[in-house]
């Protein structure tokens, strides 16, 4: 072991050196070339260019990936408005406002996208991309409660501004809740106070609920916001039952449903879970069946449209609730509606609304303030008071960064005219009904500092 | 034997230290150089050389990695929620805990080897997963993740008199926030002294048993040689790599999610150690670099993208063009890493590394004809070890037959 095959010759050790200088030289250079952004910017990303860049975070791929097409087309669409193309949208409907279809503040706007893979590392890896990268001025998106939640907090920390999409969990505006962070989609405990009165006049007073949910932040806070409407009616809560998320199989958890005594079923599921967890109990029986002398029934506090079109015939007569729905007549629904379905051929889901109309209002509040900077534009959205965005008068909470509008308590059409045409609307639930007390959550906003990046 | 490799093993290190530190200037033409991606590459290459330790250097392919990686970022974010916000103490209680992990979960799964031990690891990780997901919930706070909270105790910080006041607090190295390329160099400099330490492993008396045990473990046990305890050993360090990682992960982002232990998590770093080369010391490196840069910048291109980058091309042409290329990005991005790992898995077994010595014509290149067979050999320093070998293996009349 004593030879010396590799013996270093005079050329390697020349050609190392001459490597190691080069690089040891470009190490030292190195700090230079990336604190060029460090200076003269007041503001995480500010806009310098003739352009402004906005972040798409929307699940791509994974469970979500149909929430998250349709929300990437009512992106694009909005973007296309802003810039004054097409017939405008919902530019026109909206009351009142400052947009002039010539972009944000006079720049054009920009978008990048990105895949949350609706997991919460790749979210915010998405959207550390979108910020560090591409100068992303705002984000957006999410299409489960747990992505957004993180998403918002890494804005927070980050300071620039995130609008939530579809969002349903009390917390994303509760103890959660970000002074960055802006949600316009309505809430598990708005669906219970919306969906009481109805399904009192619907079931009556004394019935046995039994609920099956979907283990993570939304389901839990649904669970326990429909717990509270129901037992307030005077209904006894048999048990709460937690299911995993994505489970396909849901016959184990829905045999002991039928021998507890209950007479009421709540699937406070989502996505393909509800689409999974209602088939199999229609394949049940379930709903021939009598229970303590009254008929069985199903309630799915949370409806899609894109979920109804996948559980089919199941859902006829199902009581739900909605944030919107396509049918509505007013003249901002019936604007957007026309704008998309000229776009793509098919009317929007709930999502591309929300969506849709977050980026309207956003932008719509860079121009009220008159500035990108996130403070002002935060004063801007808080406590705005708007209307002609399809949900009627619509108030942005200061207290929780919650939007208060009328909630759309939806049933199965009995008799569908078209594949679209799923949900009826039982009734529009007005907005003193579903108002909150914000403390009820606790959590705090924190600051609204701007921060550079 | 080691006076032999030793300055080529300086060197490769010193190559590898001055790479990664201008890394973001070697990846800005590429529009890899921001923060969250570099420190990615960093900590899945952590990740990818502890991996190579058990699966490169001794054969045995385990499945459930990203179980220690979890475990390493739940254990540094309670770190964080009970002790203090500096990175040290978090990474010192995440590389421990994986290690006690690791020895539970090798103790039983090391019995069995071959597919087996695949498929014991697996479920064990997949078991783990499950726990944090649904039944550990006030621990792992389940699909939401667990997150640094203003109003946590933090009793070194408290003890210390550190005042985070009204702020949500971040994650620093005494004193130095580890977010941005602060955070990025950190996790680069951790990274370069995981390598430095995998290179004395796979130099060492030690690396030379775990090699034997790829080899013929069957004649080790025949010779008198009891395996077992090496292979504990390789199993530990290799889940404290993970917990590293992991406890990295959680200190450039205080969050840890249940689904860094899913099985893809798992999957992902067996791919990122065979798409650069298994048993090559850089390889890995390179292997989890490629991937995270497909997960994150080809997912990300769209069709206005694909436009501009195509703008050169007749207008008709270019339409086709674009609809052929957004299958293989955005969502597809899947498609492209997949038709990649075949590439490399066909036609060069031995992964990227193989490619690149083939490429360099390094001389005595061992034919790989599949993926357990790695080249065990690097672009510099290893040839020495495989020259002295292929000495005293020459002497025996057979060859080792290889053990599946």
């Amino acid at each position: 072991m004593s030879e010396f095959p590799h013996k270093p010759t005079r050329r390697t050790v020349l050609k190392t050196g001459v490597a190691g200088v080069a690089a040891g030289a470009a190490t030292v250079a190195a700090p230079m070339f990336f604190m060029r952004n460090a200076w003269a910017q007041e503001f995480c990303n500010m806009p310098t260019g003739g352009s402004v860049t906005l972040g798409f975070n929307v699940p791509q791929t994974g469970a979500y990936a149909d929430e998250g097409a349709d929300e990437l087309r009512a992106y694009q669409l909005a973007v296309k408005h802003l810039n004054g193309e097409g017939d405008g949208g919902m530019i026109n409907t909206m009351k009142p406002t400052m947009l002039k279809g010539n972009g944000v503040l006079g720049k054009k706007v920009e978008f990048v996208t990105g895949d949350t893979q609706t997991k919460s590392d790749a979210a915010r890896a998405s959207a550390k991309r979108m910020i560090e990268k591409d100068g992303a001025i705002m984000i957006t998106g999410g299409s489960s409660s747990g992505v957004a939640i993180a998403v918002q907090s890494l804005c927070q920390d980050t300071g620039v501004i995130f609008m939530a999409g579809l969002t349903h969990s009390n917390d994303t505006t509760g103890k959660d809740k970000r002074r960055y962070g802006f949600r316009h989609f309505f809430n598990a405990y708005m669906s219970g106070l919306a969906l009481g009165p109805v399904l009192e006049s619907a079931m009556g007073k004394d019935r046995r609920a039994y609920h099956l949910t979907a283990d993570y932040t939304w389901g839990w806070t649904q669970e326990e916001s429909i717990k509270n409407t129901t037992e307030g009616l005077g209904w006894e809560t048999v048990e709460a039952v937690r299911t995993p998320l994505g489970a396909g199989d849901f016959s184990q958890y829905l045999t002991p449903v039928l021998n507890s005594g209950a007479d009421v079923l709540i699937l406070n599921h989502y996505g393909k879970d509800m689409v999974n967890s209602l088939t199999q109990a229609v394949q049940f029986g379930m709903r021939d069946k009598q229970v303590n002398g009254k008929q069985f029934e199903v309630v799915v506090p949370l409806y899609s449209r894109l979920m109804a079109q996948g559980a089919g015939e199941n859902i006829k007569g199902i009581l739900g609730t909605t944030n919107w729905h396509w049918s509505l007549q007013d003249d901002g629904s019936k604007a957007f509606v026309k704008s998309f379905g000229q776009e793509y051929g098919f009317p929007p889901s709930q999502a591309a609304q929300t969506c849709y109309t977050q980026t309207l209002l956003y932008a719509n509040a860079c121009e009220t303030a008159g500035t990108f900077a996130p403070p002002a534009v935060i004063g801007a959205l808080e406590g705005f008071e708007f209307d002609g965005m399809g949900n009627g008068q619509t108030l942005y909470r200061a207290a929780d960064h919650q939007c208060f509008k009328k909630v759309l308590v939806v049933a199965g059409n009995e008799n569908p005219t078209s594949q679209f045409d799923l949900l009826q609307v039982v009734e529009e639930v007005p907005r003193e009904q579903v108002t909150y007390n914000p403390s009820i959550f606790g959590g705090e906003l924190g600051s609204a500092d701007a921060k550079a990046c | 034997m080691f006076g032999i490799s030793k300055i080529n093993d300086i060197m490769l290190l010193v190559a590898f230290a001055a790479i990664i530190l201008a890394g973001p200037i070697i990846l800005e033409p590429i529009g890899a150089s921001y923060p969250d991606l570099l420190q990615k590459f960093a900590i899945f290459g952590i990740f990818a050389i502890g991996f190579n330790i058990l699966f490169g250097l001794t054969g045995y392919l385990s499945f459930g990695h990203a179980a220690f990686l979890g475990v390493g970022s739940y254990a540094a974010v309670w770190s964080f929620k009970l002790l203090s916000m500096n990175a040290i103490p978090a990474i010192a209680i995440a590389v421990v805990l994986s290690g006690l992990f690791a020895l539970a979960i090798g103790y039983v799964s090391l019995r069995r080897a071959g597919i087996y031990f695949s498929i014991l690891t697996l479920a064990f990780a997949q078991m783990s997963y499950n726990l944090a997901y649904s039944v550990l919930t006030p621990i792992t706070n389940g699909e939401t993740g667990l997150r640094v909270l203003r109003t946590d105790p933090r009793y070194l910080d408290v003890m210390f008199g550190a005042d985070v006041g009204a702020a949500q607090p971040t994650t620093n190295f005494f004193g130095i926030e580890m977010t941005g390329w602060p955070g990025f160099y950190f996790c680069g400099i951790v990274l370069i002294a995981a390598f430095a330490f995998s290179i004395v492993i796979f130099r060492s008396p030690f690396g030379m048993t775990l090699r034997a045990i790829k080899s013929n473990q069957n004649r080790m046990g025949y010779t008198g040689f009891n395996s077992r305890p090496y292979l504990m050993s390789a199993f530990i360090i290799s889940g404290m790599y993970a917990g590293l990682a992991g406890s990295l992960l959680a200190v450039t982002d205080p969050l840890a999610g249940a689904e860094r232990m899913q099985w893809t998590a798992s999957g992902e770093v067996v791919l990122m150690t065979i798409l650069g080369g298994a048993g090559t010391l850089l390889g890995p490196v390179l292997g989890a670099g490629i991937i995270k840069y497909f997960e994150n910048i080809f997912s990300a291109f769209n069709e206005s993208v694909l436009n501009s980058l195509f703008e050169f091309m007749p207008e008709d042409v270019r339409h086709v063009v674009v609809e052929v290329a957004g299958l293989f990005v955005g969502d597809g991005w899947h498609l492209t890493l997949g038709v990649l790992f075949m590439i490399v898995v066909i036609f060069l077994p031995g992964g990227l590394m193989e490619g690149a010595m083939r490429v360099l014509r390094i001389k005595h290149s061992p034919k790989v004809t599949n993926i357990g067979k790695s080249p065990q050999r690097d672009i510099v320093g290893e040839g020495a070890i495989e020259e002295n070998l292929d000495d005293r293996v020459r002497t025996a009349p057979a060859r080792s037959k290889p053990t599946g």
